[in-house]
């Protein structure tokens, strides 16, 4: 027999049917929340088709939720339009018997934070939500795509996705790094090294060392990541530090359950000889603290670094991209990245609001905050924890207080400023240092200059008040 | 959904890479829970400045491209968001078909749902119609049956896409018809599943 990809396993694993170009691929979890979803519930409701499988569908209220107030519900949400999402959330899930954490129940939060938090998301799986950042889940060896709206209603219908097979891709990360440098850093290093569409029509598998060394919440980073470099899923094969995360949740497999689970979950591997259509290598020990000076997440730089010069670039259209993008964010060829004065920081979003990611940030603060220094005077930071849950287990363990005594807001959980959708957004030519996932021009507000960086390196420029070495401050 | 079989129309050049969708249809137009009149958020920050007036540089605003039928863009048009919005909104634009060396993979596909049809073709193909729709002259046919784009020079350009799609396009079939209609093949996968992952069975 041919030797396999994990990716060709799991889709193998999920063949429903095949026809001409397209396969119906089984769809073990479907992830739902109040913005992609209307439309896909009313198509069914107007074409008489019910919900396959509503216990294979969870919901979430997440991107246009207030992260103050949560506690009033979805009727006192201030914006008409998002009250209107949600309370529309609200009518179909109950109407079609799906579960839901409402805005305000300490399991919600961000989708992809609640999965895995929650124990629905497991190896081998197949994962889908209208969202692009699905391909987090991809951290457990789940295929875990985002997906239209059109394709939600496809997949409430029938509990299966039309898809023609994507293409194997092996980023391999060997290594240690250095002090300072983690996951956030590995995938703005490969998006740098690839490109926003290097990754396109692909799967990527991530494997190497430094990727088995990461905690899931740094896995769960690095391929929410993947959707930025082009590609719809990225994959790590479970192991010990997968099965050890998921044991005891609530959806978590129990008793004798438990080690048949395990035993499957271990068939979801590449197999040593298996080929992949395209391999790249990374050195962790040669990847610096990283941020992006730019408006493309593959525009990225070591914190050391100077801006680069747009007539640098390869091509007429890059050099214009480059160009433009300096403009938009106030930067200058050739200036250290340090000297960028921030006014926000944004510590949150799928990407980075886990609770590692919280303790990575505090510890940072708490260091600068023993030595007398606080958020600078004129920078305004929040945090923002990714559910209901993280938030609780950060306030157990203090972090909030740490957070909060240093001068950081600290907020109520859900998408918040990764994408300004709630009334959590940057004011024109506001500059931020966030620990979210995209630097589009607009994303976080219109005119809004977004840097990302890793959540200790936003705490670390809260504290500077500019764009800063966060080895300086461990 | 619209079939799409072929339109004769005026092409509009938008020569950036990497437009995301969070260009083409911004944030603050998805707190909708309609498909329709999106229109009006379409490239917003591109067409309008903070007083919500026209700039009148941008592309679609100028009088010769504001009736365009095509787009013709910069490599990996679409990046970003899933946001379905997107086509939704090009095709309330008017916008049915879109040209780019190379589309990012989920807008690729939300376009199929929706009849907007995108083209991939080489770098030197898009540049000559890029240069061509800036021209006098800039409507292009763009034939799904054939597979061609035609430039306004008449020159033509073959482009590929896959065959079940293409059948679905043309047609304006409905993708979840369709696949009910295997039905019995989904029964038959799920029994044999819950077998295999009974802790995954939680009805």
């Amino acid at each position: 027999m041919a030797a396999k990809t994990l990716y060709d396993k799991i889709w193998d694993a999920h063949l429903v049917a095949e026809g001409d170009g397209e396969t119906i691929l089984y769809i073990d979890l479907h992830l739902i929340h109040e913005v992609t979803t209307p439309q896909a519930f009313a198509g069914l409701r107007a074409a008489g088709r019910p919900v396959r499988r509503p216990d294979r569908t969870l919901a979430v209220a997440d991107h246009n939720v207030p992260t103050e107030g949560q506690a009033l519900g979805a009727a006192a949400v201030a914006d008409e339009e998002a009250r209107l999402q949600l309370l529309t959330l609200e009518r179909n899930v109950a109407e079609n018997g799906i579960e839901y954490f409402p805005m305000g129940d300490l399991r919600n939060g961000i989708v992809h934070v609640v999965g895995p938090e929650q124990g629905r998301t497991q190896p081998g799986m197949t994962i889908v939500c209208g969202d692009s950042h699905t391909s987090t889940h991809g951290a457990f060896g789940a295929l875990a795509q985002g997906i239209g709206t059109s394709e939600v209603e496809h997949v409430l219908a029938t509990q299966t996705l039309r898809q023609a097979k994507s293409k194997n891709m092996r980023v391999t990360i060997d290594g240690t790094p250095a002090p300072g440098v983690g996951a956030k850093d590995y995938a703005l290093a490969v998006i740098g090294a690839i490109g926003t569409a290097g990754g396109t029509g692909h799967v990527i598998e991530y494997a190497g060392e430094a990727i088995r060394a990461l905690s899931m919440e740094g896995r769960m980073t690095l391929c929410n990541l993947t959707i930025e470099a082009g590609a719809r899923a990225g994959l790590v094969a479970p192991d010990e530090t997968t099965f050890d995360y998921i044991r005891g949740r609530p959806a978590a497999p129990k008793g004798a359950a438990w080690d048949m689970a395990v035993a499957h979950w271990k068939s979801f591997f590449t197999d040593a000889d298996a080929v992949f259509d395209r391999e790249v290598v990374l050195d962790a020990a040669q990847i610096a603290p990283l941020v992006t000076w730019g408006t493309s997440p593959e525009d990225v730089m070591p914190i050391d670094g100077r801006v680069p010069d747009p007539t640098s670039f390869a091509t007429p259209d890059k050099r214009a991209s480059a160009e433009r993008a300096l403009d938009y964010m106030g930067l200058v060829a050739g200036q250290p990245i340090t000297e960028a004065r921030i006014d926000r920081v944004f510590i949150g979003s799928c990407t980075n609001s886990r609770i590692e990611d919280l303790r990575a940030a505090a510890a940072v603060v708490q260091k600068a905050f023993l030595e007398g220094r606080l958020v600078a005077p004129h920078v305004r930071a929040m945090v923002v924890p990714g559910s209901g849950l993280v938030k609780e287990q950060a306030e157990s363990e203090g972090l909030d207080a740490i957070f909060k005594a240093a001068g950081f807001d600290w907020r109520e959980p859900g998408c918040s400023m990764c994408l300004g959708m709630n009334p959590d957004r940057l004011a024109p030519g506001e500059r931020c240092a966030s620990t979210s996932n995209r630097n589009f021009e607009g994303r976080q507000g219109r005119g809004g200059r977004t840097h990302l960086l890793s959540p200790a390196m936003a705490a670390a420029a809260a504290i500077a008040g500019h764009l800063t070495d966060v080895r300086d401050f461990i | 959904m619209k079939p799409f079989t072929r339109i004769d129309a005026k092409a509009a050049p938008l020569a950036l890479s990497n437009i995301d969708t969070d260009q083409i249809i911004p944030k603050q137009f998805l707190k909708t829970v309609d498909r329709i009149g999106l229109s009006k958020g379409l490239f917003y920050d591109f067409r309008f400045d903070e007083a919500g007036t026209e700039k009148p540089d941008f592309v679609l605003n100028q009088p010769a491209y504001k009736d365009a039928g095509v787009l013709i863009a910069g490599d990996n048009f679409g990046c970003g968001s899933s946001r379905e919005h997107a086509p939704w909104a090009l095709l309330d634009f008017g916008i049915s078909c879109v040209i780019s060396t190379s589309f990012a993979d989920i807008f690729y596909n939300n376009c199929f749902q929706n009849g907007l049809l995108p083209v991939v073709l080489p770098a030197e193909a898009v540049e000559d119609l890029m240069a061509q729709a800036r021209g006098g002259n800039h409507v292009i046919s763009v034939d799904l049956a054939a597979q061609t784009v035609t430039a306004p020079d008449g020159r033509i350009y073959g482009f590929e896409i896959d065959p079940s799609r293409k059948h679905k396009m043309l047609n304006g079939l409905d993708a979840i018809g369709e696949t009910l209609q295997k039905a019995p093949d989904i029964d038959v996968y799920e029994s044999a599943r819950a077998l295999d992952t009974p802790w995954l069975e939680r009805a």
